[in-house]
């Protein structure tokens, strides 16, 4: 008889629980921030626990997560956790062990960082290392964006935090950001008519267009799908359900740049990320021109923003015009949105700024 | 024997900097001589420098599983197997994490050693979704990796069109932010949906994500079909004392700028004698002021959550966030989690019957209308669930009456 799985689900955390987490749980009083990279939360029990943040390539091999689990057990108290950006955590009890923990993160080559006002580890999808649609890589952009902002990370002056994303294709795996660097087809797929009928359910895929452009046709005798040019808007929607229909290209699927992403209640409701850049080459091993524009824009909010604006509070302080104008990107007709709702993002106002 | 590496010289260029290499550690796993994995790492190398070359990927899906579940492998078969022949089978097993991504080594250092032993030795913490991503077996190894995890006490998450893994927040263990058991939240709603979850038969997948506060650091407004978030309802606290202190050390004008005048509803007040007036009723809960002031200010007592449901990412009528269905519930006895459960299987069973075919549940209220889908699950209506009424006249309204009687009822109901 095989085994039939245990259907456990979600484990109970508290059993690999730092002890004084588990003892304070739902019991804290404050924190702060003695440096850049370490959190201090003292509980209302008068208990207290440093962490100290450090940054991961998140696609770890077991070496490398066997080497943070040293660090923990030698220089921490054995308990981690993970952030949903991929850095890595280690609590501690005793104040006298984080500058040493830090000072051997740090010659490990770990980053310490990622807490307060800092420009924080990109979420990422998998890309070209695992993924079976990606336009890009992701770990790979991951690591020459953040090799670009490292001195960001293990600091805390920007405005406000800072939170990047990035996907490798346009259904945004990567989610909303304050930067996020996405794919951008600029093509329709290309359709290899021989396999659409043996691989694709064709009605299925006629119906993921969002625009209606697929429509089931005849091709040299053989059933397949046919897309009006004209109508497509290169989503590649149609490309998981039917890969025959090939949308990444190397040249024509560019990275395009969006801002303003913001998941925080905090100030303003959540916002979705708005467009700024498009036609970006997606250049590896290091992506330069895409890091170019990401670093010219934190370089205009870390300078323009004020204290505590998020990127999409500062731009709806100083309006879109000045955006363009201060990062010199070029405004498009592109940037007009024309997808439903779009009307509700243009401007009904005689308010302009001069 | 070991194949001969391949020349990955764009792959190469990332391996300098200061951030931590994913190429150096797929390199250490590729020289690692005598390990199961290593030839299969070599050509997951070659692959990869294919990849950047052509700047093109070559993995396909298939149908890889484990024994009784219909989901949580993600199938990978290589389109370049002919080339790179060891790396052709890549599967990855998605394996929830406990909540709040808590680890000892020991648990890290006995996940290692299975995977070193079955898989790979690539593993990622974590995934979009939350799921710890072990990725790297062959057809053949997956089940003896998956029965391993399982007797560890780990089981696979979702794929496909099912309910998937949740997230919640470090919360109640680490934040004094925490206005709810997030752990509690994320193991009671996912765990009682694990046969949804591991037997895809959903119209698409179904997410859950608990934050504990408003801060929503698990991003659920944007990514969750059921979003649950901390909050409270009664005056948040503040210290005066600590406020005189902070505004000794920041400044007035520092607090001024970046605290009273940064509220969005101009609840915040600051005194002639540096102590803060807020006024609660107007207050939104947006967290900012706490934030910044940690230990002057924080949440208040009477705490419980609001739910929001349909946020989504882009696929296939563009983003969307959650709109709230519950704006409070108290989450206190074991009978109010049974009630949020209970939401929880009313909008699934509702979006199993009505939802087409690769719809989320955002598409399916935004094409059904909030109305249809609060009568469909039994939830009232509530201005806290709009920005501003209806603006356009074109509606049939001649059951006027008795929606207002209904209001006037449950108005009169919450009174007694």
């Amino acid at each position: 008889m095989p085994n039939m799985p245990i259907e456990s689900g979600v484990p109970d955390p508290f059993q690999y629980m730092h002890p004084t987490l588990a003892k304070n749980f739902g019991a804290w009083d404050y924190h702060d921030r003695p440096r850049p990279g370490v959190l201090h939360h003292v509980a209302k029990s008068g208990d207290e626990v440093w962490t100290v943040r450090a940054g991961t390539q998140r696609q770890m091999d077991l070496y490398t997560i066997r080497k943070l689990c040293d660090i923990a057990d030698e220089q921490g108290e054995g308990f981690v956790r993970f952030t949903i950006r991929s850095n890595i955590e280690f609590m501690v009890t005793d104040s006298t062990k984080v500058d040493t923990l830090v000072t051997k993160l740090q010659d490990e080559g770990f980053p310490v960082g990622g807490t307060g006002n800092s420009v924080s580890m990109v979420a990422h999808t998998q890309g070209w290392l695992h993924c079976d649609i990606p336009g890009t890589d992701a770990s790979g952009v991951v690591k020459a964006l953040m090799d670009e902002l490292h001195e960001e990370f293990v600091r805390e002056d920007m405005p406000n935090r800072v939170h990047l994303t990035t996907s490798c294709c346009q259904i945004n795996c990567g989610g909303q950001g304050d930067i996020a660097i996405n794919i951008q087809h600029t093509k329709p797929p290309k359709i290899n008519h021989d396999l659409v009928a043996n691989v694709c359910e064709r009605p299925t895929v006629v119906a993921r267009c969002p625009v209606a452009a697929i429509r089931p046709a005849l091709v040299n005798g053989k059933p397949s799908l046919e897309v009006d040019e004209k109508k497509c808007i290169c989503c590649g929607a149609c490309y998981p359900p039917c890969p025959p229909m090939q949308i990444n290209d190397p040249e024509h699927s560019k990275l395009a740049v969006w801002v303003g992403g913001n998941h925080s209640n905090a100030r303003s409701k959540p916002s979705f990320q708005k467009l700024v850049a498009a036609g970006i080459p997606n250049n590896p091993p290091r992506w330069p021109e895409a890091a170019g524009v990401v670093k010219k824009i934190l370089k205009v909010y870390k300078e323009d923003a004020r204290e505590w604006e998020r990127m999409n509070d500062w731009i709806e302080r100083v309006g879109w015009p000045r955006f363009f104008e201060l990062t010199e990107l070029p405004f498009t007709k592109f940037h007009i949105d024309n997808w439903r709702g779009a009307r509700r993002s243009l401007n009904a106002s005689t308010h302009i700024r001069f | 024997m070991a194949k001969e590496m391949y020349s990955t010289p764009m792959l190469d260029q990332l391996e300098d900097g200061p951030w931590p290499s994913f190429v150096t550690g797929l390199k250490r796993l590729a020289n690692d001589d005598g390990k199961p994995y290593q030839n299969m790492m070599i050509d997951l190398l070659g692959q990869l420098e294919h990849s950047y070359e052509t700047r093109k990927g070559y993995w396909k899906g298939g149908t890889v599983g484990v024994l009784g579940y219909g989901g949580g492998v993600i199938p990978r078969f290589s389109e370049v197997a002919a080339k790179f022949p060891e790396s052709k089978e890549f599967h990855t097993l998605r394996i929830m994490p406990p909540a709040g991504m808590h680890y000892t080594t020991g648990l890290l250092r006995d996940m290692c050693n299975l995977w070193e032993k079955h898989g790979s030795g690539l593993v990622a913490f974590h995934g979009q979704s939350g799921d710890i991503m072990f990725q790297g077996v062959e057809t053949d190894k997956v089940q003896e990796a998956f029965d391993e995890f399982n007797a560890m006490g780990f089981d696979l998450g979702g794929a496909g069109p099912a309910v998937r893994t949740g997230m919640s927040c470090v919360g109640g263990s680490r934040c004094e932010q925490s206005c709810a058991n997030e752990q509690k939240i994320h193991r009671l709603l996912v765990n009682n949906f694990l046969d949804d979850m591991h037997r895809p038969a959903l119209p698409y997948k179904f997410k859950f994500k608990v934050s504990g506060c408003p801060n929503d650091c698990m991003n659920a407004i944007e990514r969750a079909d059921m979003a649950v978030i901390g909050t409270w309802r009664d005056d948040m606290k503040v210290k005066q004392d600590e406020v005189k202190a902070y505004v000794a050390e920041k400044g007035r004008k520092s607090v001024i700028d970046n605290v009273v005048t940064r509220c969005p509803t101009n609840a915040l007040s600051l005194n002639d004698d540096d102590t803060l007036t807020v006024d609660n009723r107007n207050c939104v809960r947006c967290m900012h002021c706490i934030n910044v002031m940690t230990k002057a200010l924080s949440v208040g007592d009477d705490k419980g959550v609001t739910v929001l449901m349909g946020g989504k990412r882009t696929l296939k009528i563009g983003d969307l966030m959650g709109t709230v269905v519950i704006p409070f519930m108290k989450l206190d006895s074991e009978e109010d989690y049974e009630r949020l459960v209970e939401v929880a299987e009313e909008t699934i069973d509702f979006f199993a019957e009505n939802a087409l075919e690769h719809e989320r549940t955002g598409e399916m209220i935004e094409r059904i209308g909030l109305v249809n889908f609060l009568e469909g699950v039994g939830l009232e209506v509530d201005p806290n669930m709009i920005d501003s009424p209806r603006q356009s006249s074109y509606v049939r309204m001649d059951a006027w009456d008795e929606e207002a009687e209904k209001w006037f009822s449950r108005k009169a109901e919450e009174a007694a």
